[in-house]
């Protein structure tokens, strides 16, 4: 028997794989409408859905996969078949066919989702060669290509995606301007006062900024490839130009097909995304409704999740949406909200602040009773915009003075709207549309944490720009319910991992049995466990630096760091001594060599740049290492939560390319932070020049050569979960550069949890990688003094464990293979394969 | 008779005559709040033992030195001497280095697998000499 419901599937074309159109798949797969609809998607592009609101990361090391919306396999897993690279070129409406290059496909609805495209001026000479536009990831990698052989660049357009792209060409180190026709930059954000602070800060980057300049045509230069001409026939010369002059909806296919357009462009659309053919939707930034596109992600969404209303017979209509921004442009915060030039509310009143040695301007457009906020903007510091945006969105009665808001408080603190003070209806992510009320529901449904809200809600996981409110609504929720979130460590410390540091350092607690009688829960044996004692061994290791092998440390460690070793599956252990930056001399080479032979190692050159020998027994290991301190090794630390490696590319010495002597700075920082104990291993890289050989933008620390010093990156990652390391300093000379990585590893060692990698840390940390910097940069919380001091502690009490070890007969004698017989363990089984043993 | 009875019965006689006490180390080759490993000749053959030393921890039933199993029924290798000492939920622990399963020094029980069981030797100070029963 057949019911209705086992009929053939409606077919749902979506033309158009951005953000929106990506977006409509998810509400359509998990709200099961696949049951209903076989879904097709076209994109023309080659990737997938990516964020194209983060592109700019694009050449900060993030790549296409990175930014990629879903897992690659998501729409095969989910039913949907995506078809990249694939451009539709007709709609033929009566017989409901789209058609592409490779075929027809019939629908029986369709959505246009074709976003815009990047408005080229008709200048005369706009399509010469090295003259680009900034909006998809192939436009970008064509940025990048012209920018490899040009040394300038300007970008036309001076508002929001011409400040991104500015900055995008400064980050390709180009001498980088900006022309703009209107009298101030961000002109339909800002007003003129905070247009010209907009300048000095943008200027004061090293960015040209030109205003109230009309392009009349492009020609071929003298000093560089061409030559604007502007209406005043002032000229200015570049190797590289960018179009970024505003956007055009992608409307031609509904053009050509007869859909209603509006006089200046966009498919007009109705409450429910409908256009003037009922079967044909149209979302996102190709959608005109009420006379209006919508060139923000939020509202993008907010028509996908009406389009799957829509296409379900739901009774969800869009209603216009709020087109208030926060933005950080060339480090640059600006912030718009409501009617911020004032002009839409006859009678608004306007309060106005101006900061000009911090270089801060905050303006206020408040209704004529005083009561209610209508706008708000600013430049130089978003702080209180969250704030505002509050008082905006949910008509909250403004402070008997509202210039209060604006005011620089005496405190240093911003008046901040705290959570309690927010209503139900109180918007908190506009990207996923998540109310306080979606929230506190999601709490008494179950979730006791933030990681369980945003799975619950997806709140912040769209721009990200709602991470901190998110979290004090999410904080204060709890709490008012009287949830105590446990963080201790296990069930013998109620601390943190942070916590348990705080209490060594500040007193000065030199052992785990102290630590525990003064500090310990007192229902347990006081034995501790697996969990905390490697912890505080490692935090007494990294405050005091001493031996782990001492008798006090001893019974802390794990067996790894007991002998030293590397545990391998059959209780046998790797050896791998430190070869700093990868340079090894031919007779450590055959030394290691000979060591391997005579204790019958299998051999294995590591991803570090060193040579690992497994199969050592443990009544070995001190024979083992004899012979390797007398030929000159020291420990590796392979088997510690501590520096691993330090991988260098060959660098100026011998490359062609090399710009600096990246295996000489390996080399010093590798010996400079060798033994330090931190919450978790970490690896640092030193590439030679930006071709980066040494992959250092995958380690904790990387480092890359440049013209004048050293770029860091850090909190980068390889394994399960790779994440590229971020720029966190540029141009350092030596010095600058261990005193940064001095504090900013001793600020990891005091503040991640245990086995939390520098990654980890950073995803987790309020406030990111700006409060990174400013605490590690300018010195924010005023402890770099401390940090430095106890780092160079950690330096000048360095020694070798094993030359410490070997020297010590009450040490050698935990490697027995028993305490009472000299036989090897006979249950160890080796075979050969390749011409080397292994585990039987 | 059956045969298999009557190896039931050679078995428990073993048992019962065969295990001696014997002295294995000094106090001396212990680590305090960690493992050693040992060898004993028993009547069923040799066995690896781990000999675990908690000193000051001897109040109700808990006793200063426990032997268990060296061997470690997860990872199939003799490493149990080898993981860390601890105690969870009231019960004083031996951590696997390898998998890290948590064992009972008591009774040699696996706390996440209760079908898994490390044998536990009788042991203990005679003097300042380290005695096993096996």
């Amino acid at each position: 028997m057949s019911s209705p419901k086992t009929a053939a599937p409606e077919q749902l074309i979506i033309i158009g794989n951005g953000m929106v159109g990506h977006h409509l798949v998810e509400q359509l797969v998990d709200n099961g409408a696949l049951e209903r609809y076989q879904v097709t998607v076209f994109g023309e592009e080659r990737h997938r859905a990516y964020d194209r609101v983060h592109l700019s990361e694009y050449f900060s090391g993030r790549d296409a996969d990175s930014l990629a919306l879903c897992e690659a396999d998501y729409y095969t897993v989910s039913g949907v078949e995506l078809r990249t690279g694939e451009a539709v070129i007709e709609i033929d409406r009566n017989a409901q066919e789209v058609v592409t290059d490779q075929g027809r496909y019939p629908y029986d609805r369709l959505v246009l989702a074709t976003g815009s495209f990047p408005f080229v001026p008709p200048i005369p000479g706009n399509d010469r060669d090295g003259c680009l536009v900034y909006r998809t990831l192939d436009d970008l990698d064509a940025i990048q290509a012209a920018a490899e052989n040009a040394t300038t660049g300007v970008v036309v357009g001076g508002g929001l995606l011409g400040l991104e792209a500015a900055n995008a060409l400064r980050g390709l180190n180009l001498d980088t301007a900006v022309v703009e026709f209107a009298s101030r930059l961000m002109p339909m954000q800002v007003d003129n006062e905070g247009g010209e602070l907009l300048r000095e800060k943008i200027e004061a980057l090293g960015v040209q900024v030109l205003t109230e300049r009309a392009t009349q045509r492009i020609e071929d230069g003298e000093a560089s490839r061409h030559r604007m001409v502007f209406q005043d026939d002032k000229v200015l010369e570049t190797d590289l130009i960018v179009f970024s002059a505003g956007i055009r909806p992608r409307d031609q296919l509904a053009r050509d097909c007869g859909l209603e357009i509006g006089e200046r462009g966009g498919v007009v659309v109705d409450n429910q995304c409908l256009t003037n053919d009922p079967a044909i939707l149209a979302i996102g930034e190709v959608a005109l409704w009420n006379q209006s596109i919508f060139g923000l992600v939020a509202p993008g969404y907010q028509m996908a999740k009406t389009a799957l209303s829509t296409l379900t017979e739901g009774d969800i209509q869009f209603g216009g949406a709020d087109m208030s921004t926060k933005l950080k442009l060339l480090g640059v915060d600006v912030g718009s909200i409501g009617d911020a030039h004032g002009t839409q509310n006859p009678g608004a009143r306007m309060f106005r602040y101006l900061d000009p040695i911090k270089q801060e301007y905050r303006k206020l457009v408040v209704s004529s009773d005083g009561k209610k906020l209508l706008g708000a903007m600013l430049v130089g510091d978003n702080g209180v915009y969250d704030t505002l945006l509050q008082y905006y969105s949910n008509g909250i009665e403004l402070p008997a003075e509202p210039a209060s808001l604006i005011l620089p408080q005496s405190s240093g603190a911003a008046p901040t709207l705290g959570p309690g003070a927010l209503p139900e209806t109180a918007t908190i992510c506009s990207c996923h549309n998540v109310t306080k009320g979606d929230i506190c529901a999601t709490i008494d449904g179950g979730a006791v944490d933030l990681g369980g809200v945003k799975g619950a809600t997806k709140a912040s996981t769209g721009c990200g720009g709602c991470t901190a409110l998110l979290k004090s609504v999410v904080d204060h929720e709890l709490e008012a319910r009287g949830v105590e979130v446990d963080k201790s460590i296990c069930e013998h410390f109620a601390h943190t991992r942070q916590g348990l540091y705080d209490i060594v350092r500040v007193e000065g607690i030199k052992t785990f049995t102290d630590l525990i009688e003064k500090h310990g829960n007192a229902d347990t044996h006081r034995l501790g466990c697996d969990i905390c004692k490697p912890a505080v061994a490692s935090i007494l290791a990294s405050c005091f630096n001493e031996p782990i092998t001492d008798a006090a440390h001893i019974p802390l460690q794990d067996t790894n760091d007991t002998f030293m070793a590397n545990m391998q599956k059959n209780g046998t252990y790797s050896v791998v001594p430190r070869v700093a930056g990868g340079e090894i001399t031919p007779d450590k080479l055959i030394a290691l060599g000979e060591v391997a032979n005579k204790y019958s190692l299998y051999s294995k050159v590591t991803g570090g740049q060193r040579i690992d020998l497994f199969g050592a027994r443990l009544e070995d290991l001190p024979d083992i290492w004899s012979e390797l301190i007398a030929a000159g090794f020291e420990t590796g630390h392979a088997y510690g939560k501590s520096l691993r490696t330090v991988k260098s590319c060959v660098g100026s010495t011998w490359c062609r390319y090399g710009v600096q002597d990246s295996v000489g700075m390996a080399i010093q920082l590798e010996n400079r932070y060798k033994g330090l104990r931190s919450p978790h291993k970490i690896k640092f890289g030193v590439s030679g020049c930006t071709r980066e050989c040494a992959e250092a933008q995958s380690k904790d620390i990387g480092i890359i050569a440049t013209e004048n010093g050293w770029n860091l990156y850090v909190c980068g990652n390889g394994g399960m979960r790779p994440r590229h390391a971020e720029l966190f300093a540029t141009d350092l000379d030596d010095e600058q550069l261990y005193r940064t990585i001095d504090r900013f590893l001793m600020f990891y060692v005091r503040t991640a949890d245990r086995l939390q990698r520098t990654s980890v840390w950073r995803e987790n940390l309020d406030g990111g990688l700006e409060y990174l910097k400013e605490v590690i940069l300018e010195d924010s919380l005023g402890i770099n003094d401390e940090l430095e001091r106890q780092m160079q502690t950690v330096v000048d009490t360095y020694q070798c464990e094993w030359a410490d070890a070997i020297s010590d007969p009450e040490k050698l004698k935990r490697f027995r293979s028993f305490v009472n017989d000299d036989r090897p363990d006979p249950s160890i089984i080796m075979t050969s394969e390749r011409g080397q043993l292994r585990p039987a | 008779m059956t045969a298999t009875a009557l190896k039931k019965e050679m078995d428990t006689m073993a048992e019962q005559t065969t295990k001696t006490w014997q002295k294995v180390c000094t106090k001396a080759d212990l680590v305090e709040f960690s493992g050693v490993a040992a060898w004993i000749e028993t009547a069923d053959g040799p066995a690896q033992v781990a000999i675990f030393y908690l000193p000051g921890l001897r109040q109700g039933k808990d006793h200063e030195l426990y032997a268990l199993d060296h061997f470690d029924p997860f990872s199939k290798a003799n490493v149990i001497a080898r993981g860390i000492v601890g105690d969870l939920k009231g019960a004083a622990v031996v951590a696997s280095p390898i998998y890290k399963q948590h064992f009972r020094l008591e009774d040699g029980q696996c706390l996440e697998d209760e079908s898994v069981k490390l044998r536990a030797w009788k042991i203990e100070f005679k003097g300042d000499e380290v005695w096993v029963e096996g």
